[in-house]
Order: structure tokens, then C-alpha cells, then sequence
């Protein structure tokens, strides 16, 4: 009576941002929906970058195609024509010219663009439109659940009572960067495992309670910490998987320089520690750029291009290590942000809230290229002028929960609530 | 080991503000409400102690029957009526009144009043433990916690006159069948080795004197029609009792009739010549209110001065906690957030700083259903009120070298975010009724909601007895408040969606987005183990 299983079984692992808003009773009475042929596509790896703050899609990818009109809704922070990186095969679109790597990501066939990502009705607010993007809900809809966690729910039937066990043995999704203290929080009903930051998780990893105080509370606070990681369950696979990788590949910045570069070279250990967990959600926050988002005296420089150049920088040390590590054909990335910012720019040199942006997925499974047009505009702007949607942001979820994880047409209607196209995102 | 803490029992005269109200009032209450903050932050020290100490309270009315079901009705006591009236226990009725009986109790403690007392109770039934389910008799219980409540905060010589023949403990620890013919050395060994003298160094009781204090008790009967003690002469042992050299060779004289009463209070005048007994208390209250370990520091400027008063003040309980918890120690930074919480202090003290709303006396039925799920998720988190392990008590509160950090294990810390993270996100539910947190309401009774930086300080403040580094503050707001912005530019945000909710509450969109990302921080704070401290 003392020590049910229920509760060992069921212990410590949360997923808050995947599962945001994911009502802890749906996970309990979660109907048994029937399992999945699921076994070709059960080590297959989906990582979620997410940009929190609404990237600058305009300036990310730009349309070169329409330069003229580019340059002229936003002179004060247009990216000079000449600057501009040009994607190999797309001669009207080029990248932010701090995003090289990328550029030559693209070269190689792992990265595919998407335009003019985005739902009807686009939400301009950071709070709600984060929630549309991680529920997959409509403008107008509350969801309680996630949408990863739905498939997760929908693939891996009787969490948690039935988990770990031999098939499922690791964490069913792993976040770095998440909000709740080191894997043992929470309820027994939620369905992944949060790392509140990448220190405390070195700290899991190298076996070293997070730094203590020799006082009263503090000795206190030491043991429970340490009885927190103990009674993880999964710090134990966590640790050996991350043991088993001793080297990964020198493109990684230093530790510190580039946060998101630390999440991913993390992902990376995993991955090729061997962990079965099917995603992992990390992400970079400071792309909320209304003010100075450039460099008056070089548009190619300040906070955007800075957040730009991590994200290139990590993408391509990840992939690189992936390769390294031999698991890239098991690995399959993409970016999203809860919104893009207008088309206009404003006068403190800055872009507001938009809609419609780009996404990219890369790995080496990925079909490169770009998929959508540039975006076009009437030539009479006002302010309040957004891009316009092309894509659903849930024909990415369902391409790649169809093509990449390899799961029934009807379920992925089930899992998104709604039947979406597919998209070619995924080569073979 | 830690280092030691030098301050002593001077009275503290330093600042008085929030944090220390609510140093105060985690100690010797269940939480530290915010509401009850700032009503004693606003009264000076002196006056929050006399006002907490205060012993002069009423008996709270007494259990009611709420307890009939649809496979059991009453038919003596009808529903929400007092059952203590009762003179009939039969098996069916007396594990409902049993139950009503601790839940009642568990109700007390989550609608207490500014007052030390139900801490004290909570002591003194650690300290005289009783089992309900040993003792087996509902109304013995009451009346035995009835007891704990009279003297809570009175005389503890005179609680342990009271105790030595309270039917509960009679019943408990043998006394009842305590006879010249065949001694039952029960009580008469706990009597000094766990309710006086203990086992300290300087506690040197002998089995001479164990033997000789349990036929000093010989006679004690209990009394199955009126749930009374009597002491019956002829069960008496009026023989001379002879005691050992720590006692001073002290010989009660045999007595006969009705007078032989009197050698109990010869005994226990014997043993409270005993300094020891002083000490021993002082300890147990230190190690209840500040601290587990005792080091020879502590024992010189706090345990030795402390028992010299309760001493010199023929045992009063008053002025040693007024004087403990005024004391430059009790407020020694190094005190705050020193101690685990126990179960109930983590789950009472959670209910009361959020002032969870539970139904009232009129809805007796799910006011005790609810009191009953609240006390068995406690019991699971290993205590169990009115069934400790054994008559030591619970092992927080006395074992060596781990003390309070026997309360958290492999099994009960996940449990404990569990019950928190359940009182967010669902609560309990009973008959289409709901008890849990309501965040935005506890938001709403911060002073700065809007301000995503003073909301959680306000909240940290509120919940934790040590700081959070700023980073972390920091982190919480960029990864909660405002989901990965980042900076200052973020903040209002947070401050719109919150301004929002005040002006059109309608918006459910919005109530919804706010709702949740208070809940996440609500979670997250309770689920790190600063919320384990007190």
C-alpha cells in the first residue's frame, strides 16, 4: 500500500510547452484509440524549434523577385539587394545574409522552405497565437490539448500507467528549455520530460546536483534535489544515453555562446545515445523585434540578424553532428514562430505584428527546396497590410506526421481535428 | 554539518515586515495566508506572539454525524447532529464516528483561527501519541483530543497529571489493566522514557523505576458505560515504591482507599525534580518549531536557558514559546526555509495560502467528504493524524540524523507535486461540488498582478521562505509569463492580457490564456523544492 506502482511507474515527466494546455483529464481518459502500424516509423526524431516573439519572416526570406516593392515598404530596414544570399536553383528568393550556413544547407538538398505559412484569421497576439500554433486549434478555438501530445496520446496508448516499459522505454518527448523543475515534477499524467534549463540538465548529465549553499535551507534544498533526480526514472536512461557520446562535431559554438547551439548539441547526445523519444522542443526567444530590429548604418547588422546567425549557426552544427554521429537519416527539424511581422516596417526601425511567415524543415530525410511562391502585395500599403497565407501551418504538422512518422491518413485527421493536405516535404 | 548559528534568546528587535510575519506564521500556524501577513506584519512582534499564544479560546463544537450513507443510517444520532452524546459504540458506528472524528479534526486545522493552537495540538498528539485505531473507541479519541486542546497552550505538568488518566491513553499504553495482581509496565516506561525525562544524556531512569511508576499507576479502570476512568482501590498496589539514585532514592509510601490517587501526583512531582524533563521538552519544541539538529551551541544559548524558564515558570507552556519564538534565534536568517514541511503543514498550509474554498457547515455531508479526501491524500504522504506509526510518534520528529528528511522519499515527493499540481489543475470533486486553487483569484490578491516582474517576486515571497536567485526569476518570467520574449519590451505583454481580463472578463480567449499561464507558474513554483521548505 505504500509503495503503489502506479505511482513509480508513472513518476516524473512533463512536457509543459508541447502539451500546453493539454487538459491532464483528457490524458486520463483518453479513449483507447487503436494502435498504429507505427513500426517503420517508430525511431524516427521530429525536433521543434520554436522562435518565440514572432520572427521577421520578411527579412529571413526575401523576395529578390520583387525587390523594388521589398525595399520600398520597409527603407529604413531593408537588406541591400546586393547583400542578399542567393538560394542555388530559386534565383527570385535569398536568405538574410546572416544565415550562410543555411544558405549552404539549402546547397545541399536538407533544407526546404515554406511560404507563407499561417491560418485564417491570424491572431496578433503573442500569448494566443503561441497556443493556435502548439494546439493546432483554429483562430476562434480553445484546445485543451496539444498536438504532438494528441498524436503521442494516439501512438502510445495507457500513458502512463503502462510506461516505460520494453518498447517504449525512454521519455515519449523531451523538452530543453522547459519551465518545470529538473524531470520529476508534476502529475502523473503528463507525457514528456522538461528540463527547466540546459544547466540544470548538465548538471543531470554529469551526475552533480545543481550548485548549493552550505546553509540550514540550503542542505535541505540539496536533498531533495537529489532525491528528485533519484526518483526519476528516467534520469537513469537520460544519463546513459547521453554517456554513450563521448564526441560530436567541432561546429558547435562554446558552451554559453549560442543557447539554442547548446539545446540541439543536447538533442543531438540523445538522439545518438539512443533514445527512442520522438521529439524534442527547443527553442530561442527575442524575435519581438518593434523597435531597432537593424542597424541603421548597416541593415545586415542588430538584434534580428544576431538572432538570425544562432539560428543558422545551431541548425548546421546540429546537422553536421548528426551526421557525425550517423543518426541524420533518423532526424528531421523545423522552425515555426507564432507569427511573422508586418509588411511595412515602422519608424522605430523595427516590423509589429504580422501573420503569414516562413518555415523551415531541414535533416537529410528532407526534400530541399521551396515550396509556395514569394509573397505579393498591392502596390497601395498601409500599415496594417499583412502577408498572406498559403499554407495552413497544420499541412506541416500533417506532412510530417504522414510522410516522417509514417502514421495513417485517418489518424492524422484525428490528431489535427481536421483533414489537411500533404505536402512534399519528405524525399522517397 | 552546517555551521553553527551563535544568536540566542534575546528578544529580537529587528526588522518586522513581511518576510518575518511569515517566517512566524509558517512555524506556528499551517501556511502562511497572505491576508494573515499583512494583519500581523501591521502589529508589532510582541503583540503577534501574545495574540498567537493567546490561550484563551473556546472548545470548537464537537464532530457531527455526517457519515450516514445508503448502506448505513444512524439510528441514534441523526444527521449533523453531535454524536459524542453517544454512549453506544458498535462496530458500525464507531469506524464512521472514527473517521468523522479525524476529519473533524483535519477540518480544524484548515479553518484555523490566528492561533498557535492547532499546531500545539498537533504537537502534544505527537509528543502523548495515541492510536485511534488501537484505542478503537471514537469517543475516547475526541475526548483524548479535547484533552490535547485544554492544555495546548495551559501547564505541562498539569497535562501530564491529566494525561496519565485520560481513558484514551489508558486504553492505548495498558493502564487499564494495570493491577497490583499483574503490573503492566506500559505507560509507566513511556511516562518517563517518552512523555519527561526522555532519553537524553542526562537521563538516567532505571527498569527499577520503570517497575516501580507502573504499580504506582496500579487501579486505573475504564468505565464501558459512561466512557470513564475510575481508579478501583482494590486493583491498587499499596505497597512502598522504591526508586533509583537519579531520582534521589525517593520512596512513595504505599497508600489505600481512594487517597492512593495522590501517590501519581507524588510520582510526578518526582520526576519534574528533574531537570531533565525541562530540557527534554525544550528540545522537542525546538526541533518542532526551528530546527532538527541540536548542536552543542544550540544546547548552550537555547535549550539550557529556555528550560531554566520553563522551570522557573513551574512548567507554563507560554512564556517558553513566547520566548523561543522571539528570539533573535527563532529570526536568524539561517532559520528561514530550515525545515521540510511536514504532510500537513504542505497540504493544510497549501489549502490556507490560497484560501481554497471548501463547502461550509450547512453542507456538512461534503464539508467532512471533503476534510476526509484532503486527511487520506495526507495519510498517503505518510501522516496519518490521530494514527502515528507508534507511540513515539512520527519518525520526522525524533530520528536521528535525518529528521524532517524522512518526510520526503522516492515515494512521497512525487505525491506531494502531485497533490499540489492536482489542487491546480482539477482539484477534488464530490456530489458535482469542486475544491482546487484558483489562480487568478490568488494573483488577484498580489499587489502588482499586472507586473509580470512583481507578480512573481510577490508570489515567491508569498509561497517560499528563501529567496530565488534573479536569473531564475528571470527565467520564469521570459519562459512562463511570457513564453520565450524576451526583454523589458515584453512585459506589458503580460500587463495587457492581465488588464484585459479585468476589463472585459468576458473574453474567454483571453481568460483562458491567463488562467493557463498562472497555473504553469502556480505549478511550477510548488513543484520545486523550495515549496518542500518552511
Amino acid at each position: 500500500m505504500k509503495r503503489r506502482t502506479f505511482f513509480k511507474t508513472t513518476l516524473p515527466v512533463v512536457l509543459p510547452a508541447l502539451v500546453n494546455g493539454f487538459s491532464l483529464r483528457a490524458w486520463a481518459h483518453s479513449p483507447l484509440l487503436q494502435p498504429t502500424a507505427r513500426a517503420q516509423g517508430e525511431d524516427r526524431v521530429l525536433v521543434l524549434i520554436q522562435l518565440s516573439g514572432g520572427n521577421d519572416g520578411l527579412n529571413t526570406v526575401i523576395p529578390l523577385e520583387y525587390y523594388p516593392a521589398y525595399q520600398k515598404a520597409r527603407p529604413n530596414i531593408a537588406i541591400p539587394e546586393d547583400r542578399i544570399l542567393q538560394l542555388e536553383g530559386y534565383d527570385g528568393t535569398g536568405l538574410n545574409p546572416a544565415m550562410p550556413e543555411l544558405q549552404q544547407l539549402f546547397g545541399a538538398g536538407k533544407l526546404a522552405i515554406l511560404q507563407g505559412v499561417s491560418y485564417p484569421q491570424p491572431n496578433f497576439s503573442h500569448f494566443r497565437a503561441t497556443d493556435i500554433w502548439l494546439t493546432g486549434a483554429d483562430a476562434g478555438q480553445i484546445l485543451p490539448t496539444g498536438w504532438a501530445g494528441r498524436y503521442l496520446n494516439d501512438t502510445y496508448p495507457c500513458w502512463p500507467q503502462d510506461y516505460p516499459n520494453p518498447s517504449m522505454p525512454d521519455p515519449l518527448a523531451i523538452q530543453i528549455g522547459g519551465i518545470v523543475s529538473p524531470a520529476l515534477q508534476g502529475p502523473a499524467l503528463t507525457m514528456g520530460m522538461a528540463i527547466s534549463n540546459p544547466n540544470s540538465f548538465y548538471n543531470l548529465l554529469n551526475d552533480r546536483p545543481a550548485g548549493v549553499s552550505d546553509s540550514r535551507a540550503g542542505e535541505q534544498l540539496a536533498f531533495i534535489r537529489e532525491m528528485a533526480v533519484k526518483t526519476d526514472q528516467y534520469a537513469g536512461v537520460i544519463r546513459k544515453a547521453a554517456q554513450k557520446v563521448t564526441r560530436q562535431s567541432d561546429l558547435y559554438p562554446a558552451a554559453g555562446k549560442n543557447p539554442l547551439a547548446d539545446q540541439l548539441k543536447i538533442v543531438a547526445r540523445l538522439v545518438a545515445g539512443g533514445l527512442k523519444t520522438r521529439f524534442y522542443l527547443v527553442s530561442m526567444g527575442g524575435f519581438d523585434t518593434h523597435a531597432r530590429q537593424v542597424e541603421t548604418a548597416d541593415t545586415t547588422t542588430g538584434t534580428h540578424a544576431k538572432l538570425l546567425a544562432r539560428l543558422s549557426e545551431a541548425v548546421h552544427a546540429f546537422q553536421d553532428d548528426l551526421q557525425f554521429l550517423k543518426v541524420d537519416d533518423r532526424v528531421v527539424g523545423m522552425t515555426f514562430s507564432e507569427f511573422g511581422r508586418r509588411i511595412q516596417s515602422n519608424a522605430s526601425g523595427g516590423t509589429d505584428h504580422g501573420a503569414a511567415a516562413p518555415v523551415f524543415v531541414f535533416g537529410s530525410p528532407v526534400q530541399g527546396g521551396i515550396i509556395g511562391t514569394n509573397p505579393v502585395w498591392p502596390d497601395k500599403l498601409t500599415v496594417n497590410d499583412n502577408i498572406a497565407m498559403q499554407h495552413d501551418f497544420r499541412t506541416v504538422y500533417s506532412s510530417l506526421l504522414e510522410k516522417w512518422f509514417l502514421t495513417d491518413a485517418s489518424e492524422v485527421g484525428s490528431v489535427l481535428l481536421k483533414d489537411y493536405p500533404v505536402l512534399p516535404l519528405i524525399r522517397g | 554539518m552546517s555551521i553553527p548559528v551563535l544568536s540566542g534568546l534575546r528578544r529580537y528587535k529587528g526588522k518586522w515586515e513581511q518576510a518575518q510575519a511569515a517566517h512566524l506564521l509558517r512555524r506556528t500556524m499551517f501556511g502562511a495566508k497572505p491576508e494573515d501577513v499583512a494583519y500581523f506584519s501591521g502589529r508589532s512582534l510582541k503583540k503577534t506572539i501574545r495574540e498567537l499564544i493567546d490561550k484563551d479560546y473556546p472548545i470548537p463544537s464537537p464532530p457531527i454525524n455526517a457519515y450516514n450513507d445508503d448502506k448505513y443510517t444512524d439510528g441514534e444520532i441523526a444527521a449533523g447532529a453531535d454524536w459524542t452524546v453517544s454512549a453506544k459504540y458498535d462496530g458500525m458506528n464507531n469506524y464512521r464516528r472514527k473517521n468523522s472524528f479525524k476529519s473533524w479534526w483535519f477540518g480544524l486545522m484548515v479553518n484555523q483561527d490566528r492561533s498557535i493552537r492547532e499546531k500545539m495540538v498537533l504537537f502534544w498528539h505527537n509528543h502523548f501519541v495515541t492510536e485511534t485505531n488501537t484505542v478503537d473507541n471514537a469517543l475516547f479519541c475526541y475526548r483524548y483530543n479535547v484533552l490535547l486542546r485544554q492544555h495546548a497552550l495551559g501547564n505541562f505538568k498539569e497535562l501530564v497529571r491529566a494525561m496519565t488518566v485520560e481513558p484514551a491513553m489508558l486504553r492505548y499504553l495498558n493502564g487499564y489493566a494495570n493491577t497490583k495482581k499483574a503490573p503492566d509496565e506500559n505507560y509507566g516506561r513511556e511516562l518517563q522514557e517518552l512523555f519527561t525525562v526522555g532519553k537524553g544524556p542526562d537521563s538516567h531512569y532505571t527498569e527499577t523505576d520503570v517497575k516501580a511508576a507502573a504499580r504506582v499507576l496500579t487501579g486505573y479502570t475504564l468505565n464501558y458505560k459512561t466512557y470513564t476512568a475510575s481508579f478501583d482501590p482494590k486493583r491498587h498496589d499499596e505497597g512502598d515504591k522504591q526508586f533509583s539514585a537519579f531520582y534521589g532514592n525517593k520512596v512513595i509510601k504505599g497508600m489505600k482507599g481512594a487517597e492512593a490517587t495522590a501517590e501519581v501526583d507524588q510520582l510526578i512531582d518526582m520526576i519534574f525534580a528533574r531537570e531533565e524533563v525541562s530540557r527534554f521538552i525544550c528540545r522537542k519544541l525546538y526541533r518542532f518549531f526551528v530546527y532538527h539538529e541540536i548542536d552543542e551551541t544550540t544546547e548552550k544559548n537555547i535549550i539550557v536557558p529556555l528550560a531554566e524558564l520553563f522551570r522557573k515558570k513551574d512548567y507554563a507552556i507560554q512564556p517558553v514559546l513566547e520566548a523561543l519564538l522571539s528570539s533573535r534565534h527563532f529570526f536568524d536568517l539561517a532559520n528561514y526555509g530550515a525545515m521540510i514541511k511536514s504532510p500537513v503543514d504542505l497540504a493544510v498550509g497549501c489549502c490556507r495560502e490560497f484560501s481554497v474554498e471548501l463547502p461550509g457547515a450547512t453542507e456538512y455531508p461534503d464539508q467532512y467528504g471533503f476534510w476526509e479526501q484532503l486527511r487520506n491524500y495526507v495519510a498517503g504522504l505518510q501522516q496519518n493524524i490521530g494514527d502515528p506509526p507508534n507511540v513515539a510518534g512520527w519518525q520526522a520528529y525524533y530520528q536521528e540524523p535525518e529528521y524532517d528528511k524522512l518526510w520526503i522519499s522516492s515515494d512521497t515527493l512525487p505525491r506531494r507535486n502531485q497533490f499540489t499540481d492536482r489542487m491546480i489543475n482539477y482539484g477534488w470533486a464530490r456530489n458535482g461540488k469542486k475544491i482546487g486553487i484558483d489562480v487568478v483569484a490568488f494573483a488577484q490578491r498580489l499587489p502588482h498582478p499586472e507586473d509580470p516582474d512583481l507578480l512573481i517576486a510577490d508570489a515567491v515571497a508569498a509561497l517560499y521562505s528563501i529567496q530565488l536567485p534573479a536569473e531564475e526569476l528571470q527565467l520564469i518570467k521570459t519562459s512562463i509569463l511570457l513564453s520565450g520574449l524576451t526583454g523589458m519590451a515584453s512585459d506589458h505583454y503580460w500587463t495587457n492580457a492581465w488588464t484585459n481580463l479585468r476589463q472585459k472578463p468576458d473574453d474567454k480567449a483571453n481568460l483562458s490564456q491567463v488562467t493557463n499561464k498562472l497555473k504553469a507558474l502556480f505549478r511550477h513554483l510548488m513543484d520545486k523544492p523550495e515549496y518542500q521548505l518552511m
